[in-house]
């Protein structure tokens, strides 16, 4: 009896240690991503891209709408950027201060591309770890619907939708949304074709644990690392999609703006000497498409170190 | 004797398979990967299941636990037909059948905690057991296995292949079943550790009246751990017998061929004296012999094997052989010249 009670004592002292905590794929993959300097530079100034998009309203003097009669019509030589009458970036053709342009166009650019990316992940996923994980019958439809989408020339589909049903905030996600998650798809679909023969997922079916929950349990969290490579690549190109309508005229209306739609201001009016116009919305295009970029290649790195 | 814990009878799987490259209306090709196996366990027993790659070993584990279709019967003790259950028929068995598997990390989901991995049969069976409860259970059989329990946020990255395979073995447990299918459970490990599982999992069958089913093939393990050994060749029983026997005096020439390819420890032994050849290569499951599948490699092979599939015949030692007992020195010198030729 002593020894059996040793025992107990011993098997209850083991039990109430203090639990170690465990190093996680995803913190290890964090610990990779803070030492990756150019990502980390990326991140910074999305950041203050960010930072710029939400308290630049603040900053600015005037008003995106106000006309600025005391420079109307002499722009080239009054509408220059300057601190004293409050236009920081100068203003545009019309006279208004392009620095809160800019903030609301930074506001609306990063819009379109946070949520295009955003359905393209949630729709993408879903979407694509069914089709892999159920296979069959219901693989080959849905992957073909997948396939006769991507076949349609999107951009033309999208200035058709935009001309018919007017220019709207609500029509640009639509249709952006519309196409955004075709590739998402197929992406995952592959993935999680190479993950359902894990032996994992087999001890998962053997104890009987549903098919939704496998997927929502064991598929997606080991299918995040590539959908979040891919998703920070996204948003940049759907950056550009938003900009390539806005400078064919399509995109937001006024009184919105965007980045693409003040670029094509902006060079619609370089030969008349007024460069500021296109140079700041340019600038912060650029730098924002670089970080997005930068930052996916970094987790890239950081979630898959055998890619290398 | 007591009512068998399972009673399989003619389990036969199939797959369909389409060539590549085919067109869409070809008919598929049908690829028997067990071809009606049938035997019993008892309560508390270890069914070694031996054979070589391919003979369909863990078709016929995945069979029973419902991830492949089957045909045939598998009785359980309460005399229901395992084979052909709907998912929902099945649940109430698969807390009762669990599995191990061959290789210990892949086995082990990498986004999940130990706990939560251990934990997952027990919450997909009893989903009500409130948080605290799993924990305790999930801690009191990590300590079972020889895990720390303090351990149990920890991934499975972080473990070593024999820890890993515990893990296996503890979530294996965790539901209390009554059979388990370990399948190659030790052939990804290094020999000591090896040692280290196969004597945790005879030490648990002990303190749990376990059934196991265990698939290797690595015939030394096997001889360890078993009550009774299958051979199975080309998806078919070859010979069953209690370990004793079996690897004392085999019957079938496939299973003496097999047995003398058994390395042995002893720097003066030499293989070639004592090896019996097998000609040529598994026919491959698309396309099996007639009569007996073994017969195109068997150095005792006669007309009559290819007209007459032989039936598993004898008592406790069965054999399924036209002409079974052990080869002669002649047939042997016969069999390595052929294989020399």
């Amino acid at each position: 009896m002593v020894i059996e009670h040793d025992k107990m004592r011993s098997l209850a002292a083991r039990m109430t240690q203090p639990e170690v905590r465990g190093r996680s794929p995803w913190a290890d993959a964090r610990r990779r991503f803070l030492r990756n300097k150019a990502a980390m530079t990326g991140l910074v100034i999305l950041l203050l891209v960010a930072l710029f998009a939400i308290f630049g309203g603040q900053i600015a003097v005037w008003s995106n709408e106000e006309l600025d009669f005391s420079v109307m019509g002499q722009v080239a030589t009054m509408g220059q950027p300057s601190l004293e009458n409050g236009h920081y970036f100068g203003t545009d053709d019309l006279g208004r201060d392009l620095f809160a342009r800019t903030v609301q166009g930074t506001q609306i650019s990063l819009l379109v591309g946070i949520v295009g990316a955003g359905i393209a992940v949630i729709v993408g996923t879903l979407y694509g770890a069914v089709a892999g994980y159920v296979g069959g019958r219901t693989d080959q439809i849905m992957m073909r619907t997948v396939d006769i989408l991507m076949s349609i020339p999107y951009m033309f589909v999208l200035i058709l939708l935009l001309v018919m049903f007017g220019r709207s905030m609500t029509m640009l996600f639509l249709g952006i949304g519309l196409i955004s998650w075709l590739d998402m798809a197929r992406i995952v679909r592959g993935q999680t074709l190479s993950l359902k023969n894990r032996e994992f997922i087999e001890a998962a079916r053997a104890t009987g644990v549903s098919t939704w929950r496998i997927i929502i349990r064991h598929i997606v969290p080991n299918l995040l690392g590539v959908v979040a490579v891919y998703a920070t690549l996204l948003v940049p190109l759907m950056i550009l999609t938003e900009s390539f309508i806005s400078f064919l005229g399509l995109g937001v209306q006024e009184p919105l703006t965007s980045w693409g739609a003040l670029i094509s201001e902006g060079a619609g009016t370089m030969s008349y000497g007024t460069l500021w116009q296109l140079a700041f919305p340019l600038f912060f295009f650029v730098i924002t498409l670089f970080g997005f970029f930068f930052v996916g290649d970094g987790l890239r790195d950081a979630l898959d170190p055998k890619d290398r | 004797m007591t009512k068998p814990l399972l009673d399989v009878h003619d389990l036969r799987v199939s797959f369909s398979v389409r060539q590549a490259g085919a067109m869409p209306w070809s008919r598929p090709r049908n690829l028997q990967a067990v071809g009606g196996v049938s035997f019993t366990l008892q309560p508390g027993e270890t069914l070694g299941v031996v054979g070589e790659s391919g003979c369909g070993k863990s078709t016929l584990a995945r069979a029973l636990i419902g991830l492949v279709p089957a045909t045939g019967r598998a009785e359980w003790q309460d005399g229901t037909d395992l084979i052909g259950l709907s998912a929902r028929q099945m649940m109430a068995y698969r807390s009762q059948i669990q599995m191990i598997f061959q290789d210990p990390l892949a086995s082990l989901d990498p986004r999940m905690t130990v706990g939560q991995i251990i934990a997952e049969p027990l919450v997909t069976h009893q989903p009500g057991l409130p948080k605290a409860q799993v924990r305790d259970r999930v801690k009191a059989m990590m300590d079972r296995v020889g895990l720390l329990p303090s351990q149990i946020n920890r991934y499975p990255h972080e473990f070593s292949g024999g820890q890993c395979q515990r893990i296996g073995i503890a979530r294996a447990l965790i539901v209390e079943p009554r059979l388990i299918i370990c399948d190659e459970p030790v052939s990804a490990l290094d020999v000591s550790i090896q040692a280290q599982v196969i004597n945790l999992l005879m030490r648990l069958q002990a303190d749990l009246g376990l059934s196991l089913i265990f698939i290797a093939h690595d015939l030394s393990v096997v001889r360890h751990i078993s009550d009774r050994v299958m051979v199975l060749y080309l998806g078919k029983v070859m010979e069953i017998a209690p370990a004793r026997d079996l690897y004392a005096d085999p019957q079938h020439p496939y299973t003496q061929a097999l047995l003398s390819a058994v390395p042995v420890p002893d720097p003066a032994h030499d293989p070639a004296a004592t090896v019996v050849p097998l000609k040529g290569d598994l026919p491959s499951p698309m396309n099996p012999p007639s009569g007996c599948v073994f017969r195109t490699r068997c150095p005792r092979g006669a007309p009559r094997c290819a007209a007459e599939v032989p039936v598993l015949a004898g008592g406790r030692h069965q054999t399924a052989c036209h002409f079974p007992g052990p080869l002669t020195p002649q047939e042997i010198a016969r069999a390595r010249a052929t294989e020399a030729a």
